[in-house]
Protein backbone atom coordinates (compact mmCIF):
# COMPACT_ATOMS: atom_id res chain seq x y z
CA UNK A 1 0.00 0.00 0.00
CA UNK A 2 1.12 3.74 -0.18
CA UNK A 3 0.61 6.10 2.18
CA UNK A 4 1.91 9.60 2.94
CA UNK A 5 2.34 11.01 6.46
CA UNK A 6 3.84 14.19 7.49
CA UNK A 7 4.40 14.35 3.50
CA UNK A 8 6.43 11.08 2.72
CA UNK A 9 5.30 8.93 0.76
CA UNK A 10 5.78 5.35 1.74
CA UNK A 11 5.26 2.19 -0.10
CA UNK A 12 4.91 -0.63 2.24
CA UNK A 13 3.30 -4.46 2.48
CA UNK A 14 1.59 -4.59 5.46
CA UNK A 15 -1.26 -6.91 6.18
CA UNK A 16 -4.10 -5.96 5.77
CA UNK A 17 -4.81 -5.95 9.65
CA UNK A 18 -2.88 -3.92 10.47
CA UNK A 19 -4.00 -0.06 11.95
CA UNK A 20 -3.11 2.81 11.06
CA UNK A 21 -1.52 3.19 15.11
CA UNK A 22 0.49 0.42 14.45
CA UNK A 23 1.49 1.09 11.12
CA UNK A 24 3.08 4.69 12.57
CA UNK A 25 4.56 2.98 15.46
CA UNK A 26 5.88 -0.49 13.89
CA UNK A 27 6.47 0.20 10.41
CA UNK A 28 7.35 3.79 10.21
CA UNK A 29 8.83 4.36 13.52
CA UNK A 30 6.73 7.34 14.26
CA UNK A 31 5.78 6.73 18.26
CA UNK A 32 4.88 10.02 19.37
CA UNK A 33 1.70 8.34 18.25
CA UNK A 34 0.13 6.51 21.68
CA UNK A 35 -2.58 3.59 21.26
CA UNK A 36 -3.88 3.93 25.04
CA UNK A 37 -7.47 2.38 25.16
CA UNK A 38 -7.29 0.95 21.91
CA UNK A 39 -11.23 0.98 21.17
CA UNK A 40 -11.31 4.69 19.90
CA UNK A 41 -12.19 6.76 23.14
CA UNK A 42 -9.31 8.33 24.90
CA UNK A 43 -7.97 10.51 21.97
CA UNK A 44 -4.34 9.29 22.68
CA UNK A 45 -4.09 7.87 18.98
CA UNK A 46 -5.49 11.25 17.00
CA UNK A 47 -3.87 12.11 14.08
CA UNK A 48 -5.32 13.54 10.64
CA UNK A 49 -6.48 11.91 8.02
CA UNK A 50 -7.09 14.26 4.76
CA UNK A 51 -7.20 16.80 7.36
CA UNK A 52 -9.90 15.13 9.34
CA UNK A 53 -9.32 13.89 13.44
CA UNK A 54 -9.40 9.98 13.71
CA UNK A 55 -8.57 7.56 16.22
CA UNK A 56 -6.23 5.89 14.36
CA UNK A 57 -6.48 2.47 17.29
CA UNK A 58 -8.79 1.88 15.30
CA UNK A 59 -8.56 2.95 11.71
CA UNK A 60 -7.36 0.56 9.40
CA UNK A 61 -4.02 1.29 7.74
CA UNK A 62 -5.84 0.19 4.40
CA UNK A 63 -8.42 3.01 4.59
CA UNK A 64 -6.08 5.50 4.73
CA UNK A 65 -4.25 4.47 1.77
CA UNK A 66 -3.85 7.24 -0.76
CA UNK A 67 -4.62 9.55 2.06
CA UNK A 68 -2.74 12.56 3.53
CA UNK A 69 -1.47 11.66 7.54
CA UNK A 70 -0.37 14.12 9.72
CA UNK A 71 0.84 12.53 13.12
CA UNK A 72 2.43 14.85 16.09
CA UNK A 73 6.16 14.44 14.37
CA UNK A 74 4.86 16.33 11.56
CA UNK A 75 3.82 20.02 13.78
CA UNK A 76 6.86 21.04 14.28
CA UNK A 77 9.54 22.39 11.31
CA UNK A 78 12.79 21.58 11.77
CA UNK A 79 14.36 24.29 13.72
CA UNK A 80 10.94 25.54 15.78
CA UNK A 81 8.03 23.86 17.66
CA UNK A 82 4.98 24.39 16.50
CA UNK A 83 3.25 27.12 18.23
CA UNK A 84 0.72 24.61 19.96
CA UNK A 85 3.60 23.20 21.14
CA UNK A 86 5.49 25.86 22.16
CA UNK A 87 2.42 27.08 24.23
CA UNK A 88 1.78 23.71 26.17
CA UNK A 89 5.13 23.87 27.62
CA UNK A 90 4.50 27.66 28.49
CA UNK A 91 1.17 26.82 30.21
CA UNK A 92 1.69 23.26 31.49
CA UNK A 93 -0.37 21.60 29.25
CA UNK A 94 0.86 18.02 30.10
CA UNK A 95 2.01 16.50 33.26
CA UNK A 96 2.91 12.81 32.28
CA UNK A 97 2.74 13.35 28.75
CA UNK A 98 1.57 10.30 27.46
CA UNK A 99 -1.94 12.09 25.91
CA UNK A 100 -0.32 15.04 24.61
CA UNK A 101 0.22 13.92 20.88
CA UNK A 102 -3.40 13.37 20.92
CA UNK A 103 -4.09 17.03 22.36
CA UNK A 104 -1.76 18.66 20.23
CA UNK A 105 -2.84 16.84 16.97
CA UNK A 106 -6.96 17.75 17.90
CA UNK A 107 -6.26 21.13 18.98
CA UNK A 108 -4.32 21.50 15.52
CA UNK A 109 -6.93 20.58 13.76
CA UNK A 110 -9.45 22.84 15.95
CA UNK A 111 -7.39 25.83 15.10
CA UNK A 112 -7.22 25.05 11.98
CA UNK A 113 -11.15 25.23 11.28
CA UNK A 114 -11.37 27.56 13.85
CA UNK A 115 -8.99 29.87 14.37
CA UNK A 116 -10.31 32.23 17.20
CA UNK A 117 -12.27 29.40 19.14
CA UNK A 118 -13.93 29.96 22.58
CA UNK A 119 -13.39 28.46 25.76
CA UNK A 120 -16.44 26.56 24.72
CA UNK A 121 -15.36 25.76 21.38
CA UNK A 122 -12.14 24.48 23.08
CA UNK A 123 -13.90 22.13 25.92
CA UNK A 124 -16.15 20.96 23.78
CA UNK A 125 -13.97 20.14 20.48
CA UNK A 126 -11.21 18.18 23.17
CA UNK A 127 -13.61 16.27 25.39
CA UNK A 128 -12.61 13.37 23.39
CA UNK A 129 -9.17 13.63 24.20
CA UNK A 130 -8.69 12.13 27.96
CA UNK A 131 -5.96 13.52 30.32
CA UNK A 132 -5.80 10.86 33.09
CA UNK A 133 -2.93 13.72 35.09
CA UNK A 134 -6.35 15.52 34.82
CA UNK A 135 -4.74 18.90 33.85
CA UNK A 136 -7.30 19.95 32.16
CA UNK A 137 -7.00 23.78 32.81
CA UNK A 138 -4.00 23.67 31.30
CA UNK A 139 -4.64 22.33 28.27
CA UNK A 140 -7.68 24.43 27.77
CA UNK A 141 -5.27 27.38 28.87
CA UNK A 142 -2.87 26.17 26.35
CA UNK A 143 -4.87 26.29 23.40
CA UNK A 144 -6.65 29.75 23.78
CA UNK A 145 -3.04 30.94 24.56
CA UNK A 146 -1.77 30.05 20.72
CA UNK A 147 -5.26 31.16 19.42
CA UNK A 148 -4.76 34.40 20.43
CA UNK A 149 -1.05 34.58 20.00
CA UNK A 150 -1.68 33.34 16.19
CA UNK A 151 -4.38 35.86 15.25
CA UNK A 152 -2.33 38.70 16.78
CA UNK A 153 0.22 37.27 14.76
CA UNK A 154 2.91 36.60 17.34
CA UNK B 1 -6.47 -9.36 14.57
CA UNK B 2 -6.46 -11.69 12.24
CA UNK B 3 -5.80 -11.19 9.32
CA UNK B 4 -8.34 -10.91 6.32
CA UNK B 5 -8.13 -9.76 2.28
CA UNK B 6 -9.36 -6.19 2.42
CA UNK B 7 -11.61 -5.48 -0.72
CA UNK B 8 -11.94 -1.79 -2.17
CA UNK B 9 -14.46 -1.81 -4.87
CA UNK B 10 -15.25 1.71 -6.64
CA UNK B 11 -18.74 0.62 -7.76
CA UNK B 12 -22.01 -0.74 -6.12
CA UNK B 13 -21.81 -3.21 -8.62
CA UNK B 14 -18.34 -4.69 -8.12
CA UNK B 15 -19.37 -4.33 -4.18
CA UNK B 16 -22.39 -6.95 -5.01
CA UNK B 17 -19.99 -9.06 -6.77
CA UNK B 18 -18.13 -9.66 -4.07
CA UNK B 19 -20.87 -9.67 -1.43
CA UNK B 20 -21.91 -12.76 -3.36
CA UNK B 21 -18.43 -14.16 -4.19
CA UNK B 22 -17.61 -14.43 -0.44
CA UNK B 23 -21.18 -14.82 1.32
CA UNK B 24 -20.74 -15.15 4.77
CA UNK B 25 -17.13 -14.71 5.44
CA UNK B 26 -17.14 -11.27 4.15
CA UNK B 27 -18.10 -7.96 5.89
CA UNK B 28 -18.80 -4.75 4.77
CA UNK B 29 -16.80 -1.84 6.22
CA UNK B 30 -17.78 1.59 5.93
CA UNK B 31 -16.45 4.55 8.53
CA UNK B 32 -14.97 1.56 10.57
CA UNK B 33 -15.35 2.37 13.95
CA UNK B 34 -17.48 -0.36 14.92
CA UNK B 35 -16.18 -2.66 13.04
CA UNK B 36 -12.47 -2.45 13.13
CA UNK B 37 -13.48 -2.35 17.49
CA UNK B 38 -15.04 -5.80 17.07
CA UNK B 39 -12.43 -7.31 14.67
CA UNK B 40 -9.73 -6.06 17.51
CA UNK B 41 -12.07 -7.54 20.18
CA UNK B 42 -12.00 -10.87 18.29
CA UNK B 43 -16.19 -10.68 18.02
CA UNK B 44 -16.32 -10.79 14.38
CA UNK B 45 -13.66 -12.16 12.23
CA UNK B 46 -14.56 -11.77 8.58
CA UNK B 47 -12.07 -13.75 5.99
CA UNK B 48 -12.63 -10.61 3.43
CA UNK B 49 -13.63 -6.96 4.35
CA UNK B 50 -15.01 -5.13 1.79
CA UNK B 51 -14.72 -1.26 2.09
CA UNK B 52 -17.77 1.50 0.49
CA UNK B 53 -15.26 3.57 0.86
CA UNK B 54 -14.54 4.57 -2.74
CA UNK B 55 -18.19 3.73 -3.91
CA UNK B 56 -19.40 7.43 -4.66
CA UNK B 57 -23.14 6.72 -5.73
CA UNK B 58 -23.42 6.11 -1.37
CA UNK B 59 -22.24 9.70 -0.80
CA UNK B 60 -23.78 13.55 -1.05
CA UNK B 61 -26.63 14.88 0.74
CA UNK B 62 -29.60 16.30 -1.13
CA UNK B 63 -33.09 17.79 -1.05
CA UNK B 64 -35.84 15.97 -3.60
CA UNK B 65 -39.85 16.41 -3.03
CA UNK B 66 -39.48 17.88 0.13
CA UNK B 67 -37.29 15.16 1.68
CA UNK B 68 -33.31 14.79 2.36
CA UNK B 69 -31.43 11.95 0.73
CA UNK B 70 -28.01 11.22 2.71
CA UNK B 71 -25.76 8.72 1.20
CA UNK B 72 -25.06 6.20 3.50
CA UNK B 73 -21.02 7.19 3.64
CA UNK B 74 -22.03 10.22 4.69
CA UNK B 75 -19.93 10.85 7.64
CA UNK B 76 -21.94 12.10 11.15
CA UNK B 77 -20.07 14.89 11.34
CA UNK B 78 -20.62 15.65 7.84
CA UNK B 79 -24.71 15.98 8.98
CA UNK B 80 -24.10 18.10 11.86
CA UNK B 81 -22.45 20.29 10.11
CA UNK B 82 -24.88 20.25 7.04
CA UNK B 83 -26.25 24.06 6.31
CA UNK B 84 -28.99 21.66 4.28
CA UNK B 85 -29.76 19.67 7.02
CA UNK B 86 -29.86 22.72 9.96
CA UNK B 87 -32.00 24.56 7.75
CA UNK B 88 -34.46 21.39 6.79
CA UNK B 89 -34.11 19.08 9.73
CA UNK B 90 -32.23 21.04 12.42
CA UNK B 91 -32.77 17.98 14.97
CA UNK B 92 -30.81 15.81 12.53
CA UNK B 93 -27.99 18.31 13.01
CA UNK B 94 -28.07 18.21 16.69
CA UNK B 95 -28.60 14.33 17.01
CA UNK B 96 -25.71 13.62 14.94
CA UNK B 97 -23.38 16.16 16.94
CA UNK B 98 -24.50 14.05 20.16
CA UNK B 99 -22.79 10.96 18.99
CA UNK B 100 -19.39 10.37 20.96
CA UNK B 101 -16.27 12.39 19.73
CA UNK B 102 -15.49 14.51 16.84
CA UNK B 103 -13.00 11.84 16.29
CA UNK B 104 -15.66 9.60 16.01
CA UNK B 105 -17.99 11.38 13.75
CA UNK B 106 -15.31 12.34 11.62
CA UNK B 107 -15.23 8.01 10.69
CA UNK B 108 -18.57 6.90 11.37
CA UNK B 109 -20.94 6.52 8.56
CA UNK B 110 -25.04 7.28 8.51
CA UNK B 111 -24.86 3.66 6.77
CA UNK B 112 -22.31 2.23 8.58
CA UNK B 113 -24.18 3.28 12.28
CA UNK B 114 -27.31 2.20 10.92
CA UNK B 115 -26.48 -1.32 9.98
CA UNK B 116 -24.42 -1.61 13.17
CA UNK B 117 -27.63 -1.43 15.14
CA UNK B 118 -26.42 -0.27 18.35
CA UNK B 119 -29.57 0.28 20.46
CA UNK B 120 -27.88 2.89 22.12
CA UNK B 121 -26.93 5.13 19.72
CA UNK B 122 -28.52 8.06 19.15
CA UNK B 123 -29.22 8.75 15.37
CA UNK B 124 -32.27 6.45 15.21
CA UNK B 125 -34.08 7.84 17.95
CA UNK B 126 -34.12 11.04 16.03
CA UNK B 127 -34.38 9.32 12.42
CA UNK B 128 -37.72 7.40 13.65
CA UNK B 129 -39.35 10.69 15.44
CA UNK B 130 -38.78 12.59 11.72
CA UNK B 131 -40.70 9.10 10.31
CA UNK B 132 -36.85 8.17 8.21
CA UNK B 133 -36.89 5.17 6.40
CA UNK B 134 -33.61 3.60 4.46
CA UNK B 135 -32.90 1.99 1.20
CA UNK B 136 -31.73 -1.47 0.95
CA UNK B 137 -30.42 -2.05 -2.29
CA UNK B 138 -29.57 -5.49 -3.84
CA UNK B 139 -28.10 -6.45 -6.93
CA UNK B 140 -31.33 -8.08 -8.33
CA UNK B 141 -34.04 -5.29 -6.55
CA UNK B 142 -34.35 -2.30 -4.53
CA UNK B 143 -36.67 -2.02 -1.17
CA UNK B 144 -37.31 0.60 1.46
CA UNK B 145 -37.69 0.18 5.34
CA UNK B 146 -38.87 2.27 8.01
CA UNK B 147 -35.96 3.13 9.95
CA UNK B 148 -38.45 2.09 13.25
CA UNK B 149 -39.13 -1.48 11.19
CA UNK B 150 -34.86 -1.97 10.46
CA UNK B 151 -34.31 -3.01 14.22
CA UNK B 152 -34.42 -6.65 15.04
CA UNK B 153 -32.43 -7.38 18.02
CA UNK B 154 -29.53 -6.19 19.72
CA UNK B 155 -26.62 -5.30 16.90
CA UNK B 156 -29.08 -7.14 13.80
CA UNK B 157 -30.52 -5.31 11.49
CA UNK B 158 -33.25 -6.27 8.88
CA UNK B 159 -30.42 -6.13 5.82
CA UNK B 160 -30.60 -9.33 4.44
CA UNK B 161 -27.68 -10.91 2.99
CA UNK B 162 -26.22 -9.61 -0.50
CA UNK B 163 -28.21 -5.72 0.67
CA UNK B 164 -26.51 -2.56 1.09
CA UNK B 165 -27.99 0.25 3.03
CA UNK B 166 -27.62 2.97 0.01
CA UNK B 167 -29.43 5.75 1.42
CA UNK B 168 -31.51 7.55 4.51
CA UNK B 169 -34.42 9.42 3.38
CA UNK B 170 -35.92 11.83 5.72
CA UNK B 171 -39.32 13.82 5.01
CA UNK B 172 -38.59 17.55 5.78
CA UNK B 173 -40.30 17.97 9.12
CA UNK B 174 -43.97 20.36 9.19
CA UNK B 175 -42.19 23.27 9.25
CA UNK B 176 -45.07 23.94 12.07
CA UNK B 177 -44.27 21.09 14.16
CA UNK B 178 -41.69 21.07 16.91
CA UNK B 179 -38.70 18.69 17.61
CA UNK B 180 -36.50 17.76 20.82
CA UNK B 181 -33.93 15.26 21.69
CA UNK B 182 -33.43 14.32 25.04
CA UNK B 183 -29.97 13.00 26.18
CA UNK B 184 -29.41 11.75 29.65
CA UNK B 185 -26.02 11.95 30.53
CA UNK B 186 -24.84 11.52 34.06
CA UNK B 187 -21.58 10.43 33.51
CA UNK B 188 -19.07 12.34 30.56
CA UNK B 189 -20.39 14.03 27.63
CA UNK B 190 -18.80 11.29 25.19
CA UNK B 191 -20.79 8.63 26.54
CA UNK B 192 -23.86 6.91 25.40
CA UNK B 193 -26.95 7.77 26.93
CA UNK B 194 -28.65 6.64 30.12
CA UNK B 195 -31.59 6.32 28.27
CA UNK B 196 -32.76 9.10 25.73
CA UNK B 197 -35.61 10.45 23.63
CA UNK B 198 -36.70 12.10 20.50
CA UNK B 199 -40.20 13.43 19.86
CA UNK B 200 -41.76 15.31 16.65
CA UNK B 201 -44.97 16.64 17.10
CA UNK B 202 -47.33 19.60 15.81
CA UNK B 203 -50.58 21.07 17.30
CA UNK B 204 -53.97 22.33 16.13
CA UNK B 205 -56.19 24.28 17.81
CA UNK B 206 -55.05 23.17 21.42
CA UNK B 207 -55.53 19.57 20.16
CA UNK B 208 -52.03 17.44 19.59
CA UNK B 209 -52.68 17.05 16.08
CA UNK B 210 -49.26 14.78 14.84
CA UNK B 211 -46.46 13.15 17.50
CA UNK B 212 -43.90 10.35 16.92
CA UNK B 213 -41.99 9.72 20.00
CA UNK B 214 -38.56 7.57 20.00
CA UNK B 215 -36.44 6.24 22.35
CA UNK B 216 -33.10 4.49 22.18
CA UNK B 217 -30.50 3.14 25.30
CA UNK B 218 -34.00 1.61 26.39
CA UNK B 219 -33.75 -2.02 25.00
CA UNK B 220 -32.84 -4.60 22.36
CA UNK B 221 -33.49 -2.02 19.71
CA UNK B 222 -34.31 1.73 19.13
CA UNK B 223 -38.12 1.86 20.16
CA UNK B 224 -41.03 4.16 18.54
CA UNK B 225 -43.30 4.47 21.64
CA UNK B 226 -46.30 3.77 19.66
CA UNK B 227 -48.92 3.82 22.78
CA UNK B 228 -47.53 7.01 24.19
CA UNK B 229 -48.65 8.37 20.53
CA UNK B 230 -51.72 6.92 20.75
CA UNK B 231 -52.55 8.59 24.11
CA UNK B 232 -51.97 12.20 22.48
CA UNK B 233 -52.95 12.33 18.87
CA UNK B 234 -56.52 13.87 18.83
CA UNK B 235 -56.68 15.21 22.32
CA UNK B 236 -56.07 18.39 24.08
CA UNK B 237 -52.91 19.64 25.01
CA UNK B 238 -52.82 19.46 29.00
CA UNK B 239 -50.56 19.12 31.44
CA UNK B 240 -52.58 15.59 32.49
CA UNK B 241 -52.57 14.52 29.23
CA UNK B 242 -48.85 14.74 28.98
CA UNK B 243 -48.29 13.60 31.92
CA UNK B 244 -50.56 9.97 31.31
CA UNK B 245 -48.96 9.71 27.88
CA UNK B 246 -45.54 9.72 29.36
CA UNK B 247 -46.22 6.97 31.86
CA UNK B 248 -47.05 4.62 28.65
CA UNK B 249 -43.86 4.26 27.83
CA UNK B 250 -42.80 2.31 30.78
CA UNK B 251 -44.31 -0.56 28.72
CA UNK B 252 -42.92 0.03 25.94
CA UNK B 253 -39.42 -0.22 26.79
CA UNK B 254 -37.26 -2.90 28.05
CA UNK B 255 -33.65 -1.54 29.44
CA UNK B 256 -30.60 -3.56 30.59
CA UNK B 257 -29.57 -3.33 34.03
CA UNK B 258 -26.06 -2.16 33.53
CA UNK B 259 -23.43 0.44 34.92
CA UNK B 260 -25.99 3.07 33.39
CA UNK B 261 -28.12 1.95 35.82
CA UNK B 262 -30.61 -0.59 36.84
CA UNK B 263 -33.50 -1.50 34.31
CA UNK B 264 -36.14 -0.44 37.08
CA UNK B 265 -34.51 3.23 37.21
CA UNK B 266 -34.26 3.62 33.60
CA UNK B 267 -37.52 2.74 32.47
CA UNK B 268 -38.38 5.56 35.50
CA UNK B 269 -35.95 7.70 33.96
CA UNK B 270 -37.83 7.08 30.30
CA UNK B 271 -40.50 8.33 31.89
CA UNK B 272 -39.71 11.31 33.35
CA UNK B 273 -37.26 12.36 29.88
CA UNK B 274 -40.51 11.55 27.69
CA UNK B 275 -42.75 13.63 29.74
CA UNK B 276 -40.38 16.53 29.82
CA UNK B 277 -39.64 16.25 26.03
CA UNK B 278 -43.11 16.52 25.53
CA UNK B 279 -43.75 19.11 27.47
CA UNK B 280 -40.75 20.79 25.23
CA UNK B 281 -42.58 19.93 22.10
CA UNK B 282 -46.04 20.82 23.08
CA UNK B 283 -44.98 24.01 25.08
CA UNK B 284 -46.42 22.93 28.38
CA UNK B 285 -45.03 23.87 31.86
CA UNK B 286 -45.09 20.69 33.69
CA UNK B 287 -42.90 21.83 36.98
Amino acid sequence: MRITVNGTTHELDVPASRTLAELLRTDLDLTGTKESCAVGVCGACTVLVAGRIVASCITLAAQAADANIVTVEGLASEDRLHPLQQSFIDHGGFQCGICTPGQLVAAKALLDQNSTPTEDDIREWMSGNLCRCTGYYQIVESIAAAAAAAVLGD
Amino acid sequence: MRDFAFHSPATLTEAFELLDQHGDDARLIAGGTAVVLLMKQALLQPDHLISLDRVDALRGMQLADGELHIGALTRHREVETSELVREHASLLAEVYGQVASVRIRNAATVGGGLAHADPAQDPPAALIALGARVRLDSRESTREVPVDELFRDYYEAAIEPGEILAEVIVPVPDPNSRSVYLKFLPRTQDDYATIAVAVNGTTEGGLCHSVRVALVAAGPTPVRATEVERHLVGQAITVDTIRSAAEAVADQVDPLDDFRGSATYKRDMAVVFTRRALAQVFEVDIS
